[in-house]
């Protein structure tokens, strides 16, 4: 097959990627074994040009391919019906630029609200419905669900998103800025921002330095610490365990205060920019970081040690929400999903990163259920912590470096993708520049975007009230799926 | 069980003593302060600000549209700078615009209009819905933050209930988007009277950052009446319950 092999954050000219046949392109997509990253099209004048890009875990390569469809075409074969991976992103090719996927088992809207929505549906005795959302019971983003239940047992989770879709992929290219890559989805903050910076860069071919390098990755981390004592909490809150629900709300908050020191607000708003970093770590704040990270490790490990050290919690833990690695892997899921469900998935590893190439890969052993995700935050956030400590320390040896580089202009019919691991899981960022050197294409690809397939086949022949651990064990993104 | 409650001993108390006084971090992005002598209008804040909420000559800050980013400080030479004011909610517009009159003592004086008919019902306790409509999950996790153990703003009866017939108001966050736009309504009406709205965040108060998206519809705002604005991206769970109490109560 006829590809082009890229790094990530790898600038390449667009006449350089391959353009082939998009029959040719649909049928061999149906049968490779690399994992999708990036699928979508782009207006190329009387045509629609269609961007595929494909991991290669294991050599941390991109292969990124492309086919010129003319817009007189409607139709073509899915390639979702060989190879299920492709499910999403067919559905979204298919709303954006109205090609139809002859074929494609389910395919229904992405983010366009429709009036009537397709379901599953079961009938029979004792079979019923249950209808949640957009608007929940928490204060939480919308979306809607549809349960199709037999007595207590659901046989099918239905989600319906879109609710929050706001054009970000459309706003970034009229106006690119970094305050609005950040409000895409705050939880994941630095990630976006970090992954659109190295776009930007690539594209521009800036070359900024170490030591903002470091301090966006010291960033990454202490946000994938913060969230995830958020979610240890909140997953102990949906079982009613309070003490475990306050303690991690609490710990949680000394970390993102911690990022409120440094960078001035809770959500590392404003650290990150195009061209590098606007805040500093100073020694005395690099003392006191550790300090305050000890404390948090310390809590984290008794808090844990108590949860998990309670019968009632085990019980409602384990074996609740089980998804097999086969269905993981079919579905294409992602990050820290992927590695509850023994896919060792980590972009930050796969695709080679100097700065993590000194830290030892720690195998987790996963369950595949709630028990699963939970003891998975609980490894991250030692391993994070020590990842942190580790890059405190390499910002020694530069500290008389720049914070931040002027960026060079966009170099005209350029083709740039960053891959960056959220604490979800793999973000990916790509964008195309046209002949006069404007941004002509930005595409998101949320690690939620792969997983909420996931969350329905979580609930499949459980138990209804099990969704909300089930819910905040996956605790996916709305406004990252909807954009 | 055992374990449970040495984690009780582990902790002590977490929660902040006085939240009407609580102190915040220098370094937190609150108040700009503005200063007109200072400025060689330059155009550079102008240039850089994402959401347009800058203007020179004089120069003025729309709390309305700004993000609190601070690129504007980092770009200019000393003209504008950010306060750690945190308590920034107002009851109008008009109140969010900063000059270099407005000090934290003034902005506080008139920020919120003591209204009899308000805190003749709401005194005691308030009770809200939250309407996330377009929210970047920002401004949603810190109204969970105002619940939790350090800010616990339950000990002044302010709340966050499940269904919108439980609740005297709704607060909005994010900006709007068409697809949220009937659910919004529906929850407003559904709310029983006398209800007060809330909008909470940039993006609510005026489009923030998306401001200029074609997949907004905020013929809300213009519909109802809105009773209190809560600035900030996303807003901090103290300016939020401050703006709330300043609100509801008589006084201190």
């Amino acid at each position: 097959m006829n590809y082009y092999t890229m790094k990530n954050s790898q600038r390449i000219n667009l006449l350089d990627i391959p353009t082939i046949d998009f029959d040719s392109l649909v049928s061999q997509l149906s049968i490779t074994n690399l994992r999708p990253i990036a699928f979508f099209g782009a207006d190329w004048g009387e045509n629609i040009k269609l961007f595929v890009s494909l991991a290669d875990d294991e050599k941390g390569e991109i292969l990124t391919s492309s086919a010129l469809i003319n817009k007189s075409q409607k139709e073509y074969n899915s390639i979702t019906a060989q190879n299920p991976q492709y499910h999403m992103f067919e559905r979204e090719f298919y709303e954006q630029f109205n090609i139809k996927p002859l074929n494609h088992p389910w395919l229904k809207p992405v983010r366009k609200n429709q009036d009537s929505y397709e379901f599953f549906e079961i009938e029979g005795e004792e079979t019923h419905q249950v209808a949640v959302g957009p608007i929940h019971a928490g204060v939480i983003e919308p979306g809607h669900f549809r349960f199709m239940c037999q007595g207590e047992k659901v046989y099918n989770l239905e989600i319906m998103l879109g609710y929050q879709h706001r054009g970000v992929e459309d706003l970034i290219i009229k106006n690119p800025s970094n305050q609005l890559i950040e409000s895409v989805c705050a939880d994941s903050t630095a990630a976006y921002s970090i992954a659109y910076s190295e776009v930007m860069e690539a594209l521009s071919n800036t070359k900024i330095t170490n030591k903002a390098k470091l301090i966006r990755l010291f960033a990454l981390e202490m946000e994938r610490i913060a969230i995830h004592i958020g979610d240890m909490g909140a997953i102990l809150g949906d079982i009613a365990y309070l003490m475990g629900k306050e303690t991690f709300a609490t710990t949680r908050t000394l970390v993102i205060n911690t990022m409120l020191e440094i960078t001035g607000s809770r959500f590392i708003r404003g650290l990150i920019k195009f061209g590098g970093v606007n805040f500093d770590i100073s020694d005395k704040m690099i003392k006191k970081i550790i300090d305050t990270l000890n404390y948090v490790e310390k809590t984290t490990d008794k808090m844990t040690y108590a949860a998990l050290n309670s019968s009632t919690v085990i019980s409602r833990l384990e074996k609740t929400g089980y998804v097999s690695k086969k269905t993981a892997q079919e579905l294409n899921m992602v990050g820290l999903m992927a590695r509850s469900c023994a896919l060792d998935l980590d972009s930050r590893f796969d695709f080679k990163n100097e700065f993590y190439s000194n830290i030892e890969r720690k195998p987790f052993n996963a369950t595949n259920d709630a028990y699963s995700r939970f003891k998975i935050r609980y490894k991250e956030i030692k391993d994070s912590i020590k990842i942190v400590k580790f890059f405190l320390d390499e910002l020694k040896k530069f500290q008389n470096e720049d914070l931040y580089v002027e960026p060079n202009q966009l170099i005209a019919n350029s083709f740039a993708l960053s891959i960056v691991e959220a604490w979800r899981g793999e973000l990916v960022h790509t964008a195309t520049v046209d002949g006069e050197g404007r941004l002509s294409r930005y595409k998101i690809k949320d690690p939620s975007f792969n997983n909420w397939w996931g969350l329905s086949m979580a609930l499949r022949n459980n138990v209804i009230s099990d969704f909300p651990l089930c819910n905040k064990g996956f605790d996916l993104s709305y406004c990252g799926f909807d954009l | 069980m055992f374990e449970t409650l040495k984690m009780k001993l582990w902790q002590k108390n977490q929660y902040i003593p006085d939240i009407r006084n609580a102190k915040i971090k220098d370094e937190f992005r609150g108040l700009p302060k503005l200063c007109n002598e200072k400025c060689d209008n330059c155009m550079a804040c102008k240039n850089i600000c994402p959401t347009g909420a800058l203007s020179i000559n004089p120069l003025k800050i729309d709390l309305a549209k700004c993000t609190l980013c601070g690129a504007c400080k980092n770009i200019c030479k000393g003209a504008i700078d950010f306060t750690n004011y945190y308590k920034l909610g107002t009851d109008s517009l008009d109140k969010l615009i900063v000059t270099q009159e407005i000090t934290p003592e003034i902005y506080k004086k008139r920020a919120i209009e003591i209204r009899k008919e308000i805190y003749s019902i709401f005194n005691r306790s308030i009770k809200f819905r939250q309407v996330s409509a377009g929210g970047c999950n920002g401004c949603e996790m810190e109204l969970n933050a105002c619940s939790n153990a350090n800010f616990d703003m339950g000990r002044y009866g302010i709340d966050f209930v499940a269904s919108p017939r439980h609740a005297d108001g709704i607060v909005i966050t994010g900006p709007i988007t068409k697809n949220m736009a009937y659910a919004l309504e529906d929850c407003y009406k559904s709310t029983p009277n006398p209800k007060v709205v809330i909008l909470c965040g940039a993006c609510a108060i005026s489009g923030g950052v998306f401001q200029n998206s074609t997949e907004l519809n905020r013929e809300f705002i213009e519909k109802y009446k809105i009773d209190l604005y809560i600035p900030g991206c996303p807003t901090h769970p103290l300016t939020f319950i401050n703006a709330v109490l300043d609100f509801i109560r008589k006084k201190d």
